[in-house]
């Protein structure tokens, strides 16, 4: 077939990205070798937009095992037990197909973890729709959700945290971000770096179909109106078959036998076999007739780009395989040897004995584009809102709009579509500020969230990017944990776009402010561009997936009041910041003004204070304030409890919309016995850290005197409203 | 106590209820479905999970498993036998549990704390909880609409075969406390012999106070009894 300029561009590939090619073969490539060109340059797999900028995150630090680069990063947690995790966006399937988009992402996240030798023990998932009137806002989320829960449940993951978001900005395209956390013994961590030449390579797992072919180009390119004909790259789960490729995975790593082990994830065979021989500077010979196929007449092409779900590449040690066979045998999975590792450094693709296709692993792995796109700093406006000229409302109403909207509604209709206690080692689980699961057998535990504020992230992208790592990190610290490190799925729109870079390279710096201020390093990730559609792009949303360790595991801390009559204390000082607030976007659909400051400095000690108070147990109850101000966590607080409380007026802020409704960072609530009062002020004043008693619990009521008086009930049903109906 | 819990491909509750099992002292094995023969045992516990992915329809293929002839030619023979979630599903596809279980009545897989109540404690699976105990027990389905005939259910009630009906915390049975849609409100039955019980409800989820309580114990611990 010659090759035109036609099917260059439908292979998502520049004219000078092909001229690229050419130099590197010194010759024109087949249409074969132009696909594989094509599955391994594109943005998905490539990172050739966001390469330059990632590296700058820092990624080491004492816990860490192993930073980016691998199937998922890991984490030491002591008593050689590690922690393997990883999020990866699936956003532009599961806005054309939701239920299998949804699904295949929480397979290949699942995989990336097992892969690593880990037993995958947690899911999370960070979803965001369009505005819920939007026509297609339901269809989608009830896809999303199914397919999410359709996969984890089967499989017997527990499903264990998330977000649920809607704004206009995702009317066009969705985001599904899927997060899972495995498991292994420090000793027992599986790489995909080859090493060795002529040992085998074993094909493992489903078949091969026609699925999913150019699927991750397809994540490459925005979307326009005929996004629907993609239909056909999405590909199909099966997670019965997933349960089956993980047990017989993990049986086959309790010895020694596997050399190297990578999923077929994005850009399947190809981008897997290419990795292994990459990291491992050696070549790979596949002998494609021996792949097993689903479907009749496969060609080499199909073959190598189909994105069929469920399937494993295997390098295996000499005289490993009869043995490694009889355990896929057990579990009714093809094992079949497709090729061997070569020290020729090339990609060799034979079809009955011919060779198809042959191409240098470094022209498709170092040496494929990187680029330093032009960007665009951030245009602030620093417009000040008059909230003078505001409609007046009183502060019950206003709190109402904010909990029976669809961002702050109970989603107990989405996470009861989730098995959150499968394994039964799920101490806590959604609802809270985050996840608590424990490590199977042990008393000690990890806790887990995930997070985004892409308002704060668009209208001053360095501030957004730092609260979210600050959010991530309170979460993790209200249920006791150490904050260990994070993973991050960054969302963004169409990069060759400058403002768009801009935003991109602006909440990168505000990431890596954050977590090197505070020791919180990235050990994974995923970067998912071309969030758009005709031009239009979604907000910067980075997404962040933080896990800690909670070292004895006595008694969690959950959010929900425990006592009648105990001492209410923020730790923190409120500001009162209004802009970008959940109040004005509730209230008056005012989406203005700059984020709330982020001071690294507070959020640290602030954090750490809060951990020895509840290392010393003396806390009841705690969570953070973010989204909503402090009316909303303390309503929260109640929600999920058996009691009220009453609010004190505030010393210093006369305003009291700014009081309750301002969403300053490096907050929390926490609830203590009275008794305990002296003990928290010494600890709080010794380390310097501002906090106040704003009040106590009570039974019932939610008040302030004078200025509102909600009940317990009411307040539940407030929140639980929107979901129901829908 | 012997016990042994099956293994289909596709369990995915089978670890769970093997640690609640050893946890109140059974000497349990697992066995995996291509086995032909039983050890010897006193319990055999079909686990939850989607067995054979759930394909055709929840429990058909595990139904007609080589293993399950050993289940049945055991249960026959008076061997206790516990079948939860899948495990339920499964024992109505063999016959060994009349009924069946069809689509939750909201259409949609759901996963919450739920309460039961004890409607029969003079059996070996629940001697040791008092009358009408109510507990709060987990659920996570999507197939768990129990339904009968008129012949079944008027001799599940005559007989006292029904083992727990889902209800709210203080007891009462109506359409509220019924998370699933289930023929009145049943949540778990016995065969007519009283050595079978399906239940949709996880009693292996609710036997450790750090994630939940213990109200699942006491089934397990009537079997010793």
């Amino acid at each position: 077939m010659k090759i035109t300029n036609k099917i260059i561009e439908n292979h998502g590939l520049k004219l000078d990205e092909y001229e690229n090619i050419k130099k590197l073969l010194k010759r024109e490539p087949n249409f074969l070798e132009l696909g594989i060109f094509s599955a391994m340059w594109n943005e998905h797999c490539s990172y050739k937009s966001s390469r330059i900028h990632l590296k700058k995150l820092p990624t080491k630090g004492k816990h860490v095992i192993q930073g980016p680069g691998e199937n998922a990063g890991v984490i030491d947690i002591g008593d050689n037990d590690a922690i393997v995790f990883k999020i990866e966006s699936h956003n532009h399937p599961s806005y054309i197909e939701p239920y299998q988009g949804a699904a295949t992402g929480v397979g290949g996240i699942l995989r990336d973890v097992f892969t690593m030798g880990a037993r995958p023990i947690a899911l999370l998932n960070s979803i965001h729709f369009g505005s819920p009137d939007h026509v297609k806002t339901k269809s989608l989320l009830n896809g999303v959700v199914s397919g999410i829960g359709g996969y984890g449940n089967c499989i017997g993951i527990p499903t264990v945290a998330g977000e649920t978001k809607f704004d206009e900005t995702y009317n066009e395209n969705i985001l599904v971000n899927a997060m899972a956390v495995g498991h292994v013994k420090k000793d027992k961590i599986f790489y995909s770096k080859a090493k060795g030449i002529n040992k085998p390579v074993v094909y493992v797992g489903s078949k091969t179909g026609r699925d999913g072919i150019h699927g991750a180009s397809m994540a490459s390119a925005e979307f326009d109106e005929n996004s629907e004909e993609k239909k056909p790259t999405v590909q199909v789960g099966d997670p019965f078959t997933e349960k089956l490729l993980m047990e017989a995975c993990l049986e086959l790593m309790k010895d020694n036998s596997i050399i190297s082990i990578q999923d077929m994830g994005a850009a399947g065979l190809t981008s897997s076999s290419v990795e292994m021989a990459s990291k491992g500077e050696l070549g790979i010979e596949l002998e494609l007739d021996k792949v097993p196929c689903r479907e009749e007449n496969m060609t080499p092409y199909e073959m190598m780009l189909s994105e069929s779900q469920e399937r494993m590449l295997i390098i295996l040690e000499d005289g490993k395989e009869k043995a490694a066979k009889k355990i896929f045998d057990k579990w009714d999975l093809d094992f079949v040897i497709i090729g061997k590792t070569t020290n020729t450094n090339n990609l060799t693709l034979k079809f009955n004995n011919i060779v198809q296709g042959e191409i240098p692993i470094e022209a498709l792995a170092s040496k494929a584009p990187i680029y330093n796109r032009k960007w665009l700093k951030k245009n602030i406006k620093k417009n000040e809102i008059n909230f003078k000229s505001l409609k007046k409302i009183k502060i019950e109403e206003a709190l109402i709009k904010i909990l029976s909207s669809p961002n702050h509604s109970n989603k107990s209709w989405v996470t009861n579509q989730y098995d959150q206690n499968v394994m039964c080692d799920t101490v806590q689980k959604s609802g809270s500020d985050a996840a608590i699961i424990r490590i199977h057998n042990k008393d000690k535990a990890i806790a887990v969230s995930v997070d985004s504020s892409a308002n704060y992230c668009k209208s001053h992208p360095i501030t957004g990017g730092k609260q979210i790592v600050c959010e991530n990190w309170r979460n993790l610290i209200t249920t006791g944990a150490t904050p260990l490190a994070i993973t991050n799925c960054l969302n963004f729109g169409n990069p060759e776009n400058e403002e768009i870079m801009g935003e991109f390279k602006e909440c990168l710096e505000g990431i890596k402010e954050a977590c090197e201020f505070l020791n919180y390093p990235v050990v994974s990730g995923n970067v998912s561009f071309y969030n758009g559609t005709n031009k239009k792009n979604i907000y910067p949303t980075p997404v962040i997936g933080g896990v800690g360790l909670i070292k004895k595991l006595s008694k969690p801390i959950s959010h929900n009041f425990k006592k009648n009559e105990s001492d209410i204390i923020l730790i923190g000082k409120t500001f009162g910041h209004l802009g970008q607030s959940c109040f004005l976007k509730e209230n008056y659909s005012i989406n203005e003004g700059m984020p709330p400051e982020v001071n690294l400095l507070n959020e640290k000690n602030n954090g750490e204070s809060l951990l020895k108070l509840i290392d010393k147990n003396l806390i009841l109850s705690a969570h953070d304030v973010s989204s909503g101000g402090l009316i909303t966590a303390l309503s929260e607080m109640a929600i999920s409890s058996e009691y009220g409380a009453k609010i004190l007026k505030p010393k210093k802020l006369t305003n009291l919309f700014e009081y309750f409704f301002g969403e300053d960072q490096a907050r929390y609530i926490i609830e203590i016995e009275k008794h305990n009062m002296s003990k928290v002020e010494n600890i709080l004043k010794n380390g310097n850290i501002y906090f106040e008693k704003i009040g106590y619990t009570q039974q019932d009521h939610f008040e302030m005197d004078g200025e509102f008086k909600i009940s317990r009930k009411d307040l539940f049903e407030i929140n639980d409203k929107w979901y129901n109906k829908f | 106590m012997k016990s042994s819990v099956i293994v289909f491909p596709g369990s995915n509750c089978d670890r769970d209820v093997a640690v609640a099992l050893e946890k109140l002292q059974f000497k349990n094995q697992m066995i995996w479905h291509k086995e032909t023969e039983l050890p010897k045992s006193d319990l055999i516990v079909i686990p939850g999970g989607f067995s054979y992915g759930d394909y055709l329809r929840s429990g058909a293929i595990a139904g007609k498993s080589r293993i399950i002839d050993e289940v049945i030619k055991a249960a026959n023979s008076g061997c206790l036998v516990l079948g939860i979630c899948n495990g339920f599903q499964i024992l109505t596809e063999t016959g060994l549990l009349k009924g069946t279980l069809l689509r939750n009545k909201n259409l949609k897989f759901i996963n919450k704390d739920v309460h039961i109540q004890v409607q029969n404690n003079k059996t070996k699976f629940s001697n040791k909880y008092k009358e009408n105990q109510v507990l709060k027990i987990n659920i996570a389905h999507n197939e768990g609409n129990y339904f009968t005939d008129a012949d079944h259910l008027k001799e599940m009630k005559d007989e006292d075969l029904i083992a727990f009906k889902y209800c709210d915390e203080n007891g009462i049975k109506n359409l509220n406390s019924n998370p699933n849609g289930s023929l009145d409100n049943i949540a778990g039955i016995f065969n007519s012999q009283k050595n079978i019980l399906g239940m949709m409800p996880h009693p292996e989820r609710m036997v450790d106070e750090m994630i939940s309580n213990q109200d699942g114990v006491n089934l397990f611990s009537s079997l010793i009894n």
